[in-house]
């Protein structure tokens, strides 16, 4: 094995290019399970510690650019207003030693179906910046997963960033697993209202071979919204759409029986997530209105 | 490979590390420093926790390539660094021979009386917070870090800042009387 010190992102992809094989690491959170458990044996290794601006973010008019390297407890403490799914899915990552290590680029390299980054950043909406010395393209996110641990990166490409758009609306995110700390979902579900575009977006993890969208559940629930005139009146949302939109997020789900659950409680479940999230997200926005209408 | 960083605020050096090797690895088994516990191998149980810059990690998940000119403190270091805390006065740090041969024994095992202790591990022998004594090294360090960033901790704060460490013997009351008692007594109130 050889280890690569790249010092610079530029340094970083010469290497890629000259070694596709090479490994990156960055929190090793993932890639030091592998190669302690004797499960991986990457002939290089490219540690991307040196290259400082993966850990740094911006935040724009529209949208985010958080570095692929910010790890977790970063993204918990400081973008709890722009992007508070991410957020709130940062704070279920594993522990606080994790999260000190750990970032979405690793979640995104890995491209496990539990990483719980991905709902969030599903139902946001995110663009993959990725890179190589052929140049830079960004990947929008419901193009990137495309297997079971498999990502749209070419061999020689690395990822650099994800822009995610700044909330518009209420987000949740909701997880389950056997206890709070140092649990691999079970399922997860992320949900985000967009008032702006009259939209809902969701993300389902771990209930799939890849984080998904549920998008009959969308567009159920969005037709409905408009039809009631909900994101205008504020009504709560009637139990028997919320049920719809629930039975059509299980329906979206295609779960293994594995050592965490079964495919049935997956699917459960995840009905389940759907509609408290969607309950929880909609009392937010509702309450918002008021306000706004209150102080008018 | 070689390896150069800082250990306990002593510059030290690792020769022939294999690319692969973890930083745990490194501090046991080439610095002789078995504090830092090696359990799960999969950053699920804490009990290697060390701080890395001054950050607490899983040190069986950092590679030892990666820590090439960093600072890393390992519960041998802890009553150093914590006196450093307190005095405000930048010392010489802990020798990897001093470091080896410390022991939470002094000359009484059951009150660490004539060892030097960090706050934090006088206070889990006060409190009783050790069993068979495998997670005390991290826990002791993710407790540390935790109390001089929030100085006074609510019970919630103390059940995050150690959720990453587990404990199969104590069922964690004990352990959560210790950093009570640590924070208290930084406080001075008692």
């Amino acid at each position: 094995m050889d280890f690569l010190r790249p010092a610079s992102w530029e340094e970083a992809l010469a290497a890629k290019a000259e070694h596709p094989t090479a490994v990156p690491i960055a929190g090793g959170t993932d890639v030091m399970v592998e190669i302690n458990f004797d499960h991986r044996r990457p002939e290089y290794l490219m540690d991307l510690n040196r290259v400082g601006d993966l850990c740094e973010w911006e935040v724009g008019e529209e949208s985010v650019r958080l570095g692929a390297s910010v790890p977790y407890t970063r993204i918990m403490e400081n973008l709890r207003a722009e992007l508070p799914g991410l957020a709130l899915a940062s704070h279920t990552v594993a522990s606080p030693q994790i999260r000190n290590r750990g970032g979405v680029g690793g979640n995104l390299g890995t491209a496990s179906p539990a990483g719980d980054a991905h709902p969030a950043l599903l139902a946001a909406g995110a663009e993959v910046e990725v890179e190589s010395v052929r140049g830079t393209r960004r990947i929008p996110i419901d193009e990137f997963y495309k297997g079971v641990k498999r990502n749209a990166l070419a061999a020689d490409e690395l990822i650099r960033a994800v822009h995610v758009k700044k909330a518009d609306g209420p987000q949740q995110f909701s997880k389950v697993g056997t206890r709070n700390a140092m649990v691999i979902a079970v399922c997860a579900f992320g949900l985000a209202l967009h008032p702006e575009t009259r939209t809902v977006r969701t993300g389902i993890g771990s209930a799939a071979p890849t984080p998904i969208r549920a998008e009959a559940a969308e567009e159920f629930l969005n037709a409905a919204l408009e039809e009631g005139g909900f994101w205008d009146n504020g009504k709560i949302v009637t139990p028997s759409v919320a049920q719809q939109f629930a039975d059509l997020c299980s329906a979206a789900c295609n779960p293994i029986d594995d050592v965490r659950g079964t495919a049935s409680y997956r699917r459960h479940a995840v009905g389940v997530m759907a509609r408290r999230t969607l309950t929880w997200t909609w009392e937010s926005y509702r309450g918002a209105r008021r306000n706004i209408e209150g102080a008018a | 490979m070689r390896v150069n960083f800082t250990v306990n605020g002593r510059p030290q050096e690792a020769d022939d590390v294999w690319e692969g090797e973890s930083l745990l690895y490194v501090l046991r088994e080439r610095m002789g420093l078995p504090g830092s516990k090696n359990a799960c191998e999969q950053g699920e149980c804490g009990s290697c926790t060390v701080r890395l810059d001054g950050v607490p990690v899983c040190s069986c998940l950092v590679a030892a390539g990666q820590v090439q000119g960093r600072e890393v403190v390992t519960v041998e270091g802890l009553a150093d660094y914590a006196r450093q805390r307190s005095c405000g006065t930048g010392g010489c740090g802990t020798s990897l021979e001093e470091s080896r041969q410390w022991q939470a024994k002094g000359t009484d095992s059951r009150t660490g009386e004539g060892t030097e202790l960090a706050p934090i591990q006088q206070a889990f022998i006060d409190a009783g917070a050790v069993q068979c004594g495998f997670c005390t090294p991290g826990l002791l360090v993710a407790a540390d870090e935790m109390l001089e960033r929030n100085p006074d901790p609510t019970d919630a704060d103390i059940r995050e800042a150690l959720s990453g460490n587990l404990c199969r013997c104590t069922g964690y009351e004990k352990i959560m009387d210790a950093v009570r008692l640590a924070a208290a007594r930084q406080g001075g109130a008692v």
